[in-house]
Protein backbone atom coordinates (compact mmCIF):
# COMPACT_ATOMS: atom_id res chain seq x y z
CA UNK A 1 0.00 0.00 0.00
CA UNK A 2 1.13 3.35 -1.12
CA UNK A 3 2.09 6.00 1.67
CA UNK A 4 0.11 9.42 2.10
CA UNK A 5 2.61 11.66 0.48
CA UNK A 6 2.52 9.14 -2.48
CA UNK A 7 -0.68 10.27 -3.30
CA UNK A 8 -2.17 12.78 -5.11
CA UNK A 9 -6.31 11.44 -4.47
CA UNK A 10 -7.21 9.13 -1.78
CA UNK A 11 -10.49 8.34 -1.03
CA UNK A 12 -12.07 6.29 1.39
CA UNK A 13 -15.42 5.10 2.21
CA UNK A 14 -17.26 7.96 -0.43
CA UNK A 15 -20.60 7.34 -0.68
CA UNK A 16 -23.47 10.14 -2.43
CA UNK A 17 -27.05 10.28 -2.59
CA UNK A 18 -29.58 11.79 -4.89
CA UNK A 19 -32.87 11.50 -3.07
CA UNK A 20 -33.71 7.70 -3.39
CA UNK A 21 -30.94 6.80 -5.71
CA UNK A 22 -27.54 5.77 -4.53
CA UNK A 23 -25.21 6.96 -6.74
CA UNK A 24 -21.76 6.22 -4.97
CA UNK A 25 -22.21 2.85 -2.51
CA UNK A 26 -19.01 3.15 -0.51
CA UNK A 27 -15.75 3.83 -3.08
CA UNK A 28 -12.06 3.46 -2.26
CA UNK A 29 -9.55 4.60 -4.02
CA UNK A 30 -5.82 5.25 -4.26
CA UNK A 31 -4.50 7.46 -7.01
CA UNK A 32 -0.69 7.79 -6.95
CA UNK A 33 1.16 10.82 -7.78
CA UNK A 34 2.38 10.42 -11.15
CA UNK A 35 0.10 7.80 -12.67
CA UNK A 36 -2.30 7.98 -14.80
CA UNK A 37 -5.35 6.27 -13.25
CA UNK A 38 -8.89 5.29 -15.11
CA UNK A 39 -12.26 4.92 -13.73
CA UNK A 40 -13.62 2.99 -16.07
CA UNK A 41 -17.38 2.03 -15.98
CA UNK A 42 -20.90 2.19 -18.45
CA UNK A 43 -23.16 5.22 -18.49
CA UNK A 44 -24.62 6.42 -14.84
CA UNK A 45 -22.39 4.24 -12.99
CA UNK A 46 -20.93 7.25 -10.92
CA UNK A 47 -17.68 8.17 -12.69
CA UNK A 48 -18.69 11.83 -13.20
CA UNK A 49 -20.39 11.71 -9.52
CA UNK A 50 -17.00 10.71 -8.14
CA UNK A 51 -15.17 12.63 -9.85
CA UNK A 52 -17.07 15.87 -8.93
CA UNK A 53 -16.68 15.10 -6.04
CA UNK A 54 -12.95 15.05 -6.00
CA UNK A 55 -13.12 18.10 -8.32
CA UNK A 56 -15.37 19.88 -4.84
CA UNK A 57 -17.83 20.83 -7.40
CA UNK A 58 -20.60 18.50 -5.46
CA UNK A 59 -20.61 17.60 -1.77
CA UNK A 60 -20.15 14.34 -0.67
CA UNK A 61 -22.73 12.60 2.15
CA UNK A 62 -19.91 10.12 3.49
CA UNK A 63 -16.86 9.03 3.57
CA UNK A 64 -13.05 10.86 3.52
CA UNK A 65 -11.64 12.25 0.36
CA UNK A 66 -8.39 13.95 0.04
CA UNK A 67 -7.24 15.78 -3.29
CA UNK A 68 -3.10 16.63 -3.46
CA UNK A 69 -3.36 16.58 0.63
CA UNK A 70 -6.72 18.97 1.04
CA UNK A 71 -10.61 17.91 0.73
CA UNK A 72 -12.46 19.42 -1.65
CA UNK A 73 -15.52 19.94 0.39
CA UNK A 74 -13.61 22.98 2.18
CA UNK A 75 -10.05 23.51 0.78
CA UNK A 76 -11.25 23.84 -2.66
CA UNK A 77 -9.59 26.88 -3.67
CA UNK A 78 -6.20 25.44 -2.74
CA UNK A 79 -6.92 22.07 -5.12
CA UNK A 80 -8.06 24.78 -7.59
CA UNK A 81 -4.73 26.44 -7.75
CA UNK A 82 -3.29 23.07 -8.51
CA UNK A 83 -5.64 20.93 -10.51
CA UNK A 84 -6.91 21.22 -14.34
CA UNK A 85 -10.61 19.85 -14.78
CA UNK A 86 -12.04 19.15 -18.23
CA UNK A 87 -15.23 18.51 -17.83
CA UNK A 88 -17.29 15.97 -19.71
CA UNK A 89 -19.22 18.81 -21.30
CA UNK A 90 -18.72 22.49 -20.96
CA UNK A 91 -18.75 26.38 -22.45
CA UNK A 92 -16.24 28.80 -23.49
CA UNK A 93 -16.65 32.33 -23.88
CA UNK A 94 -17.80 32.77 -27.60
CA UNK A 95 -15.92 35.45 -29.05
CA UNK A 96 -12.53 35.21 -27.84
CA UNK A 97 -9.64 33.86 -29.78
CA UNK A 98 -8.12 30.74 -28.68
CA UNK A 99 -4.91 32.64 -27.64
CA UNK A 100 -7.00 35.05 -25.83
CA UNK A 101 -8.49 32.47 -24.00
CA UNK A 102 -5.54 30.60 -22.88
CA UNK A 103 -3.90 34.41 -21.98
CA UNK A 104 -6.94 34.92 -19.87
CA UNK A 105 -6.86 31.36 -18.07
CA UNK A 106 -3.16 32.42 -17.49
CA UNK A 107 -4.08 35.34 -15.17
CA UNK A 108 -5.81 32.85 -13.05
CA UNK A 109 -2.62 30.85 -11.85
CA UNK A 110 0.52 31.76 -10.36
CA UNK A 111 3.09 30.71 -12.61
CA UNK A 112 1.38 29.52 -15.77
CA UNK A 113 2.36 27.44 -18.73
CA UNK A 114 3.80 29.64 -21.71
CA UNK A 115 0.48 30.03 -24.33
CA UNK A 116 2.38 29.08 -27.29
CA UNK A 117 4.04 26.30 -25.93
CA UNK A 118 0.54 24.96 -24.64
CA UNK A 119 -0.63 25.78 -28.54
CA UNK A 120 1.82 23.52 -29.77
CA UNK A 121 1.00 20.39 -27.34
CA UNK A 122 -2.55 20.07 -28.01
CA UNK A 123 -2.16 21.03 -31.56
CA UNK A 124 -3.55 24.29 -31.87
CA UNK A 125 -0.85 26.73 -32.56
CA UNK A 126 -2.86 27.40 -36.45
CA UNK A 127 -5.78 27.76 -35.04
CA UNK A 128 -4.57 30.87 -32.24
CA UNK A 129 -6.80 33.59 -33.72
CA UNK A 130 -9.48 31.88 -34.42
CA UNK A 131 -12.47 33.02 -32.13
CA UNK A 132 -13.86 29.71 -29.80
CA UNK A 133 -17.20 29.99 -31.54
CA UNK A 134 -15.34 28.55 -34.82
CA UNK A 135 -14.06 26.09 -33.65
CA UNK A 136 -15.06 22.49 -34.59
CA UNK A 137 -15.87 20.42 -31.79
CA UNK A 138 -12.75 18.36 -31.97
CA UNK A 139 -10.75 21.33 -31.46
CA UNK A 140 -13.08 22.55 -28.93
CA UNK A 141 -11.94 19.78 -26.65
CA UNK A 142 -8.31 20.24 -27.49
CA UNK A 143 -8.75 24.22 -25.98
CA UNK A 144 -10.25 22.42 -22.92
CA UNK A 145 -7.46 20.35 -22.53
CA UNK A 146 -4.81 23.62 -23.14
CA UNK A 147 -7.36 25.32 -20.70
CA UNK A 148 -7.09 22.87 -17.93
CA UNK A 149 -3.34 22.85 -18.41
CA UNK A 150 -2.28 26.56 -18.22
CA UNK A 151 -1.73 26.80 -14.45
CA UNK A 152 0.99 23.83 -14.80
CA UNK A 153 -1.33 21.42 -12.19
CA UNK A 154 -0.09 18.85 -10.31
CA UNK A 155 -2.95 16.89 -11.41
CA UNK A 156 -5.37 16.61 -14.21
CA UNK A 157 -8.92 15.48 -14.21
CA UNK A 158 -10.36 14.54 -17.48
CA UNK A 159 -14.11 13.54 -17.69
CA UNK A 160 -14.87 11.69 -20.78
CA UNK A 161 -12.44 13.58 -22.75
CA UNK A 162 -12.61 11.47 -26.09
CA UNK A 163 -16.32 10.88 -26.31
CA UNK A 164 -18.03 12.03 -29.46
CA UNK A 165 -14.86 11.64 -31.21
CA UNK A 166 -13.89 10.06 -34.74
CA UNK A 167 -10.86 7.49 -34.54
CA UNK A 168 -8.33 9.88 -35.51
CA UNK A 169 -9.55 12.52 -33.20
CA UNK A 170 -9.32 9.98 -30.11
CA UNK A 171 -5.80 8.93 -31.22
CA UNK A 172 -4.67 12.58 -31.47
CA UNK A 173 -6.20 13.24 -27.77
CA UNK A 174 -4.84 10.24 -26.35
CA UNK A 175 -1.40 11.32 -27.97
CA UNK A 176 -1.94 14.70 -25.90
CA UNK A 177 -2.37 12.70 -22.51
CA UNK A 178 0.42 11.08 -22.81
CA UNK A 179 2.22 13.93 -23.33
CA UNK A 180 0.43 15.18 -20.60
CA UNK A 181 1.81 12.48 -18.25
CA UNK A 182 5.26 12.32 -19.50
CA UNK A 183 5.64 15.95 -18.22
CA UNK A 184 5.03 14.57 -14.23
CA UNK A 185 1.99 15.33 -14.18
CA UNK A 186 -1.24 12.89 -12.63
CA UNK A 187 -4.25 12.34 -14.61
CA UNK A 188 -7.27 10.93 -13.58
CA UNK A 189 -9.34 9.91 -16.22
CA UNK A 190 -13.19 8.81 -16.60
CA UNK A 191 -14.27 6.71 -19.58
CA UNK A 192 -16.10 3.76 -20.95
CA UNK A 193 -13.78 3.23 -23.58
CA UNK A 194 -12.13 0.15 -22.74
CA UNK A 195 -9.15 0.24 -25.02
CA UNK A 196 -8.68 3.97 -23.70
CA UNK A 197 -7.77 2.86 -20.25
CA UNK A 198 -5.92 0.26 -22.51
CA UNK A 199 -4.21 2.47 -23.99
CA UNK A 200 -3.73 5.25 -21.28
CA UNK A 201 -3.84 3.93 -17.63
CA UNK A 202 -1.19 2.99 -15.74
CA UNK A 203 -3.94 1.77 -13.09
CA UNK A 204 -7.66 1.26 -13.47
CA UNK A 205 -10.92 0.62 -11.60
CA UNK A 206 -13.94 -0.55 -12.99
CA UNK A 207 -17.22 1.23 -11.14
CA UNK A 208 -20.51 -0.36 -11.65
CA UNK A 209 -23.07 1.11 -10.11
CA UNK A 210 -21.52 3.25 -7.71
CA UNK A 211 -19.16 -0.02 -6.70
CA UNK A 212 -15.91 -0.35 -7.57
CA UNK A 213 -15.65 -4.19 -8.89
CA UNK A 214 -12.17 -4.50 -10.00
CA UNK A 215 -9.32 -2.62 -9.86
CA UNK A 216 -5.35 -2.82 -11.13
CA UNK A 217 -3.36 -2.69 -13.85
CA UNK A 218 -5.32 -3.20 -17.23
CA UNK A 219 -3.64 -6.13 -17.71
CA UNK A 220 -4.47 -7.65 -14.78
CA UNK A 221 -8.08 -6.94 -14.94
CA UNK A 222 -8.60 -9.48 -17.33
CA UNK A 223 -9.00 -6.47 -20.02
CA UNK A 224 -7.21 -8.10 -22.77
CA UNK A 225 -9.11 -11.20 -22.03
CA UNK A 226 -12.48 -8.81 -21.81
CA UNK A 227 -11.55 -7.85 -25.35
CA UNK A 228 -10.58 -10.95 -27.21
CA UNK A 229 -11.08 -10.66 -30.92
CA UNK A 230 -13.97 -12.57 -32.36
CA UNK A 231 -13.79 -14.53 -35.16
CA UNK A 232 -17.02 -15.96 -37.34
CA UNK A 233 -18.08 -18.12 -39.73
CA UNK A 234 -20.59 -20.47 -41.13
CA UNK A 235 -18.85 -23.99 -41.54
CA UNK A 236 -20.06 -25.61 -44.92
CA UNK A 237 -21.98 -28.57 -44.17
CA UNK A 238 -20.18 -31.63 -45.26
CA UNK A 239 -16.68 -30.69 -44.48
CA UNK A 240 -14.70 -31.77 -41.57
CA UNK A 241 -13.24 -28.74 -40.03
CA UNK A 242 -9.47 -29.08 -37.93
CA UNK A 243 -10.22 -28.90 -34.18
CA UNK A 244 -8.36 -26.28 -33.95
CA UNK A 245 -10.71 -24.04 -36.04
CA UNK A 246 -14.19 -25.44 -34.41
CA UNK A 247 -14.09 -22.89 -31.50
CA UNK A 248 -17.93 -22.83 -30.28
CA UNK A 249 -20.54 -23.61 -32.21
CA UNK A 250 -23.52 -20.61 -31.49
CA UNK A 251 -27.41 -21.08 -32.01
CA UNK A 252 -27.22 -19.21 -35.28
CA UNK A 253 -25.21 -21.84 -37.07
CA UNK A 254 -22.27 -19.88 -36.58
CA UNK A 255 -18.78 -20.85 -35.46
CA UNK A 256 -17.01 -18.89 -32.84
CA UNK A 257 -13.48 -18.37 -31.98
CA UNK A 258 -11.95 -16.53 -29.68
CA UNK A 259 -8.44 -15.25 -29.44
CA UNK A 260 -5.54 -13.06 -28.50
CA UNK A 261 -3.79 -13.24 -32.02
CA UNK A 262 -6.51 -12.76 -34.05
CA UNK A 263 -3.91 -12.17 -36.99
CA UNK A 264 -2.47 -15.48 -36.68
CA UNK A 265 -5.22 -17.41 -36.21
CA UNK A 266 -7.42 -15.79 -39.22
CA UNK A 267 -4.10 -16.52 -41.18
CA UNK A 268 -4.37 -19.99 -40.68
CA UNK A 269 -8.22 -20.71 -40.90
CA UNK A 270 -8.14 -18.99 -44.19
CA UNK A 271 -4.93 -20.60 -45.40
CA UNK A 272 -6.62 -23.57 -44.48
CA UNK A 273 -10.10 -22.78 -46.58
CA UNK A 274 -8.16 -21.76 -49.83
CA UNK A 275 -5.98 -25.44 -49.54
CA UNK A 276 -8.92 -27.33 -49.44
CA UNK A 277 -11.34 -25.44 -51.24
CA UNK A 278 -13.71 -24.86 -48.73
CA UNK A 279 -15.77 -21.93 -49.07
CA UNK A 280 -16.25 -19.89 -45.23
CA UNK A 281 -19.64 -18.29 -45.50
CA UNK A 282 -20.04 -14.86 -43.51
CA UNK A 283 -16.81 -14.93 -42.25
CA UNK A 284 -16.08 -12.01 -40.00
CA UNK A 285 -13.73 -10.85 -37.07
CA UNK A 286 -15.62 -8.44 -35.06
CA UNK A 287 -14.81 -7.26 -30.81
CA UNK A 288 -17.18 -7.83 -28.30
CA UNK A 289 -19.47 -5.10 -27.52
CA UNK A 290 -18.95 -2.97 -24.05
CA UNK A 291 -21.90 -4.52 -22.82
CA UNK A 292 -20.51 -7.97 -22.86
CA UNK A 293 -17.71 -7.04 -21.72
CA UNK A 294 -18.52 -5.25 -18.25
CA UNK A 295 -20.72 -8.27 -18.25
CA UNK A 296 -17.71 -10.29 -17.91
CA UNK A 297 -15.56 -8.13 -15.99
CA UNK A 298 -18.63 -8.03 -12.93
CA UNK A 299 -19.08 -11.74 -12.74
CA UNK A 300 -17.58 -12.95 -9.94
CA UNK A 301 -17.50 -9.19 -8.22
CA UNK A 302 -19.46 -8.95 -4.85
CA UNK A 303 -22.93 -8.48 -5.52
CA UNK A 304 -24.44 -4.96 -5.31
CA UNK A 305 -26.76 -4.35 -2.60
CA UNK A 306 -29.83 -2.78 -3.92
CA UNK A 307 -31.45 0.09 -2.73
CA UNK A 308 -32.80 0.24 0.54
CA UNK A 309 -32.29 -3.72 1.13
CA UNK A 310 -29.41 -2.27 3.48
CA UNK A 311 -29.55 0.14 6.77
CA UNK A 312 -26.05 1.52 5.41
CA UNK A 313 -27.78 4.83 4.10
CA UNK A 314 -25.45 7.83 5.56
CA UNK A 315 -22.74 5.38 6.55
CA UNK B 1 -5.61 42.30 -3.54
CA UNK B 2 -5.49 39.40 -5.91
CA UNK B 3 -8.98 38.67 -5.91
CA UNK B 4 -8.99 42.75 -6.97
CA UNK B 5 -6.50 42.93 -10.08
CA UNK B 6 -8.34 39.44 -11.36
CA UNK B 7 -11.15 41.31 -10.82
CA UNK B 8 -10.21 44.25 -13.20
CA UNK B 9 -8.73 42.21 -15.11
CA UNK B 10 -11.83 40.34 -16.02
CA UNK B 11 -13.38 43.79 -16.87
CA UNK B 12 -10.95 44.05 -19.69
CA UNK B 13 -11.87 40.68 -20.80
CA UNK B 14 -15.71 41.18 -20.26
CA UNK B 15 -15.00 44.29 -22.84
CA UNK B 16 -13.45 42.69 -25.15
CA UNK B 17 -15.81 39.72 -25.50
CA UNK B 18 -18.85 42.42 -25.48
CA UNK B 19 -17.66 44.58 -28.41
CA UNK B 20 -17.36 41.48 -30.62
CA UNK B 21 -20.81 40.20 -30.30
CA UNK B 22 -21.77 43.57 -32.63
CA UNK B 23 -25.89 42.82 -32.21
CA UNK B 24 -25.77 43.17 -28.75
CA UNK B 25 -23.63 45.65 -27.81
CA UNK B 26 -25.81 48.26 -30.83
CA UNK B 27 -29.00 47.01 -29.49
CA UNK B 28 -27.80 47.60 -25.53
CA UNK B 29 -27.04 51.14 -26.80
CA UNK B 30 -29.45 51.93 -29.76
CA UNK B 31 -32.81 50.82 -27.65
CA UNK B 32 -32.39 53.98 -24.93
CA UNK B 33 -31.80 56.52 -27.85
CA UNK B 34 -34.36 54.83 -30.60
CA UNK B 35 -36.84 55.98 -27.20
CA UNK B 36 -35.95 58.62 -26.29
CA UNK B 37 -36.42 59.63 -30.30
CA UNK B 38 -39.63 58.11 -30.38
CA UNK B 39 -40.86 59.60 -27.35
CA UNK B 40 -39.60 63.19 -28.13
CA UNK B 41 -41.39 63.04 -31.38
CA UNK B 42 -44.18 62.05 -29.99
CA UNK B 43 -44.45 64.39 -27.00
CA UNK B 44 -41.49 66.74 -27.69
CA UNK B 45 -43.10 69.73 -27.59
CA UNK B 46 -45.57 69.68 -24.55
CA UNK B 47 -44.57 70.48 -20.78
CA UNK B 48 -44.23 67.91 -17.46
CA UNK B 49 -45.48 69.76 -14.37
CA UNK B 50 -43.36 68.24 -11.90
CA UNK B 51 -44.18 70.15 -8.97
CA UNK B 52 -41.41 72.92 -8.44
CA UNK B 53 -40.32 72.81 -11.89
CA UNK B 54 -42.25 72.95 -15.07
CA UNK B 55 -39.87 71.08 -17.87
CA UNK B 56 -39.79 70.17 -21.96
CA UNK B 57 -41.03 66.85 -22.54
CA UNK B 58 -37.65 66.70 -24.37
CA UNK B 59 -35.45 67.47 -21.32
CA UNK B 60 -37.80 64.94 -19.06
CA UNK B 61 -37.12 61.93 -21.59
CA UNK B 62 -33.35 62.70 -21.58
CA UNK B 63 -33.49 61.77 -17.89
CA UNK B 64 -35.87 58.95 -18.06
CA UNK B 65 -34.30 57.48 -20.81
CA UNK B 66 -30.92 57.57 -18.97
CA UNK B 67 -32.46 56.21 -16.17
CA UNK B 68 -33.78 53.49 -18.55
CA UNK B 69 -30.23 53.00 -20.32
CA UNK B 70 -28.48 52.05 -16.75
CA UNK B 71 -30.96 49.60 -15.57
CA UNK B 72 -30.83 47.59 -18.87
CA UNK B 73 -27.26 47.88 -19.28
CA UNK B 74 -27.25 46.75 -15.92
CA UNK B 75 -30.28 44.26 -14.63
CA UNK B 76 -31.89 43.24 -18.14
CA UNK B 77 -28.47 42.62 -19.85
CA UNK B 78 -26.92 40.93 -16.73
CA UNK B 79 -29.48 38.72 -15.58
CA UNK B 80 -30.20 37.45 -19.25
CA UNK B 81 -26.19 36.85 -19.57
CA UNK B 82 -25.59 35.41 -16.84
CA UNK B 83 -28.55 32.96 -17.47
CA UNK B 84 -27.12 32.25 -20.74
CA UNK B 85 -23.37 31.69 -19.44
CA UNK B 86 -24.97 29.14 -16.96
CA UNK B 87 -27.07 26.68 -19.10
CA UNK B 88 -23.94 26.80 -21.72
CA UNK B 89 -21.69 25.61 -19.09
CA UNK B 90 -19.59 28.60 -19.21
CA UNK B 91 -20.29 29.32 -15.42
CA UNK B 92 -19.54 25.88 -14.74
CA UNK B 93 -16.49 25.73 -16.39
CA UNK B 94 -15.04 29.17 -14.76
CA UNK B 95 -15.90 27.94 -11.30
CA UNK B 96 -13.65 25.14 -11.51
CA UNK B 97 -10.95 27.39 -12.47
CA UNK B 98 -8.47 29.51 -9.90
CA UNK B 99 -10.28 32.01 -10.75
CA UNK B 100 -12.12 33.41 -7.37
CA UNK B 101 -15.90 33.51 -8.27
CA UNK B 102 -15.40 36.50 -6.50
CA UNK B 103 -13.64 38.36 -9.14
CA UNK B 104 -15.45 36.84 -11.78
CA UNK B 105 -18.85 38.41 -10.51
CA UNK B 106 -17.08 41.57 -9.48
CA UNK B 107 -16.10 41.87 -12.87
CA UNK B 108 -19.19 41.93 -14.74
CA UNK B 109 -20.38 43.90 -12.02
CA UNK B 110 -18.36 46.76 -12.65
CA UNK B 111 -18.20 46.61 -16.74
CA UNK B 112 -22.24 46.72 -16.36
CA UNK B 113 -21.79 49.76 -14.29
CA UNK B 114 -19.75 51.28 -17.19
CA UNK B 115 -21.28 50.65 -19.65
CA UNK B 116 -24.66 52.06 -17.72
CA UNK B 117 -22.27 55.15 -17.43
CA UNK B 118 -21.62 55.35 -20.97
CA UNK B 119 -25.13 54.95 -21.63
CA UNK B 120 -26.05 57.97 -19.10
CA UNK B 121 -22.95 59.93 -20.96
CA UNK B 122 -24.35 58.82 -24.69
CA UNK B 123 -28.07 59.93 -23.91
CA UNK B 124 -26.83 62.82 -22.30
CA UNK B 125 -24.72 64.23 -24.80
CA UNK B 126 -27.37 63.14 -27.85
CA UNK B 127 -30.44 65.12 -25.73
CA UNK B 128 -27.99 68.11 -25.59
CA UNK B 129 -27.12 68.46 -29.31
CA UNK B 130 -30.91 67.15 -30.49
CA UNK B 131 -33.03 68.59 -27.91
CA UNK B 132 -31.21 71.53 -26.07
CA UNK B 133 -32.32 69.26 -23.06
CA UNK B 134 -30.30 70.38 -19.58
CA UNK B 135 -27.09 68.01 -18.65
CA UNK B 136 -26.31 67.92 -15.32
CA UNK B 137 -23.37 70.75 -13.80
CA UNK B 138 -22.04 71.59 -10.48
CA UNK B 139 -23.50 69.73 -7.44
CA UNK B 140 -26.35 68.20 -9.65
CA UNK B 141 -23.56 66.63 -11.39
CA UNK B 142 -22.70 65.21 -7.94
CA UNK B 143 -25.66 64.16 -7.40
CA UNK B 144 -26.58 61.93 -10.43
CA UNK B 145 -23.05 60.59 -10.14
CA UNK B 146 -24.06 59.63 -6.98
CA UNK B 147 -27.17 58.13 -7.46
CA UNK B 148 -25.84 56.90 -10.81
CA UNK B 149 -23.15 54.53 -9.32
CA UNK B 150 -25.41 53.31 -6.20
CA UNK B 151 -28.07 52.94 -8.45
CA UNK B 152 -26.38 50.89 -11.09
CA UNK B 153 -24.67 48.52 -8.33
CA UNK B 154 -27.90 48.34 -6.86
CA UNK B 155 -29.67 46.67 -10.26
CA UNK B 156 -26.56 44.75 -11.12
CA UNK B 157 -27.27 42.82 -7.63
CA UNK B 158 -30.97 42.61 -8.37
CA UNK B 159 -30.20 41.28 -11.65
CA UNK B 160 -27.55 38.31 -10.49
CA UNK B 161 -30.49 37.39 -7.62
CA UNK B 162 -33.01 37.32 -10.52
CA UNK B 163 -30.85 34.94 -12.78
CA UNK B 164 -30.95 32.30 -9.97
CA UNK B 165 -34.48 32.12 -10.10
CA UNK B 166 -34.78 32.02 -14.01
CA UNK B 167 -34.88 27.95 -15.11
CA UNK B 168 -33.35 28.27 -18.09
CA UNK B 169 -31.64 30.79 -20.92
CA UNK B 170 -35.01 30.56 -22.77
CA UNK B 171 -36.99 31.98 -20.32
CA UNK B 172 -34.75 34.66 -19.76
CA UNK B 173 -35.98 37.34 -21.79
CA UNK B 174 -39.49 36.93 -20.80
CA UNK B 175 -38.67 36.90 -16.93
CA UNK B 176 -36.33 39.50 -17.17
CA UNK B 177 -38.97 41.93 -19.19
CA UNK B 178 -42.01 40.37 -16.87
CA UNK B 179 -39.86 42.02 -13.78
CA UNK B 180 -39.36 45.03 -15.05
CA UNK B 181 -41.46 46.56 -17.83
CA UNK B 182 -44.21 46.40 -15.66
CA UNK B 183 -42.09 48.68 -13.04
CA UNK B 184 -40.71 50.75 -16.00
CA UNK B 185 -44.35 51.63 -17.01
CA UNK B 186 -45.33 52.71 -13.53
CA UNK B 187 -42.41 54.75 -12.52
CA UNK B 188 -43.30 57.42 -14.78
CA UNK B 189 -40.00 56.25 -17.26
CA UNK B 190 -42.28 56.21 -20.27
CA UNK B 191 -45.39 57.99 -19.32
CA UNK B 192 -44.77 60.99 -16.81
CA UNK B 193 -47.08 61.27 -13.77
CA UNK B 194 -49.79 63.71 -14.04
CA UNK B 195 -51.94 64.92 -11.92
CA UNK B 196 -54.98 62.45 -12.48
CA UNK B 197 -52.42 59.75 -11.77
CA UNK B 198 -53.99 57.26 -9.59
CA UNK B 199 -52.69 56.93 -6.26
CA UNK B 200 -52.43 53.55 -5.75
CA UNK B 201 -49.78 53.43 -9.07
CA UNK B 202 -47.84 56.30 -6.72
CA UNK B 203 -47.81 53.72 -3.56
CA UNK B 204 -46.79 50.32 -5.45
CA UNK B 205 -44.02 52.54 -7.83
CA UNK B 206 -42.65 53.75 -3.91
CA UNK B 207 -42.05 50.41 -2.85
CA UNK B 208 -40.04 49.74 -5.84
CA UNK B 209 -36.46 50.92 -6.93
CA UNK B 210 -37.11 52.36 -10.21
CA UNK B 211 -39.38 54.84 -9.15
CA UNK B 212 -36.45 56.10 -6.54
CA UNK B 213 -33.21 55.52 -9.12
CA UNK B 214 -35.53 57.81 -11.69
CA UNK B 215 -35.95 60.55 -9.62
CA UNK B 216 -32.41 60.84 -8.18
CA UNK B 217 -31.68 60.66 -12.01
CA UNK B 218 -34.14 63.26 -12.69
CA UNK B 219 -33.16 65.46 -10.25
CA UNK B 220 -29.48 65.45 -11.44
CA UNK B 221 -30.82 66.45 -14.97
CA UNK B 222 -32.84 68.69 -14.35
CA UNK B 223 -32.64 69.76 -10.91
CA UNK B 224 -35.80 68.24 -9.00
CA UNK B 225 -34.75 68.35 -5.52
CA UNK B 226 -32.41 65.78 -4.95
CA UNK B 227 -33.40 63.60 -1.70
CA UNK B 228 -31.02 61.13 0.20
CA UNK B 229 -34.00 58.90 0.95
CA UNK B 230 -34.40 57.86 -2.43
CA UNK B 231 -30.61 56.75 -2.78
CA UNK B 232 -31.19 54.65 0.87
CA UNK B 233 -34.19 53.07 -0.82
CA UNK B 234 -32.31 52.11 -4.31
CA UNK B 235 -29.46 51.19 -1.80
CA UNK B 236 -31.46 48.66 0.37
CA UNK B 237 -32.75 47.21 -2.32
CA UNK B 238 -29.28 46.28 -4.19
CA UNK B 239 -28.33 45.25 -0.75
CA UNK B 240 -31.44 42.84 -0.59
CA UNK B 241 -30.19 41.69 -4.28
CA UNK B 242 -26.75 41.43 -2.84
CA UNK B 243 -28.25 39.24 -0.02
CA UNK B 244 -30.13 36.82 -2.23
CA UNK B 245 -27.75 36.77 -5.09
CA UNK B 246 -24.89 34.87 -2.68
CA UNK B 247 -27.64 33.29 -0.95
CA UNK B 248 -29.32 31.65 -4.31
CA UNK B 249 -26.80 32.13 -7.29
CA UNK B 250 -25.91 28.63 -9.27
CA UNK B 251 -23.02 28.18 -11.06
CA UNK B 252 -24.55 25.17 -12.75
CA UNK B 253 -27.62 24.78 -14.79
CA UNK B 254 -30.49 23.47 -13.07
CA UNK B 255 -31.42 19.35 -13.83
Amino acid sequence: MATGTDLAVEVRGLTKRYGDLEALGGIDLEIRRGEIFGLLGPNGAGKTTTVEILEGYRDRDGGTVSVLGYDPATERPEILLRAGIVLQSTGVEPYLSVRETLRMYATFYPSPRPVDELLELVGLADKRDERVNHLSGGQQRRLNMAMALVGDPDLLFLDEPTTGFDPSARHEAWAVVKDLASLGATVVLTTHYMDEVQFLADRVAVIVKGHIVAEGPPSALGLDHAVRTRIRYRPPAGVDVPDRFRGEAAADGFVVIEDDEPVRRLHELTGWALEAGVDLDDLEVSRPSLEEVYLQLTDGAPATPTPGSAPEAGA
Amino acid sequence: MRTLRLAASQVRWVNTSFWRNPSRAFFTFAFPLMFLVIFCALLGNGTVDLGPVTVNQSTYYVAAMATFGVISACYTNLAISTSFQRESGQLKQIDGTALPSASFLVGRIVHAMAMGALLVVITAAFGRIAYQAQVPSGITLVEVLVMMVVGSAAFCALGLALSAAIPNADAAPAIVNASILPLLFISGIFIPFGTDTPQWIKWVADVFPVRHFALGMQAGFIGTPFHWSDVAVVAAWGLLGLLLAVRFFSWEPRR
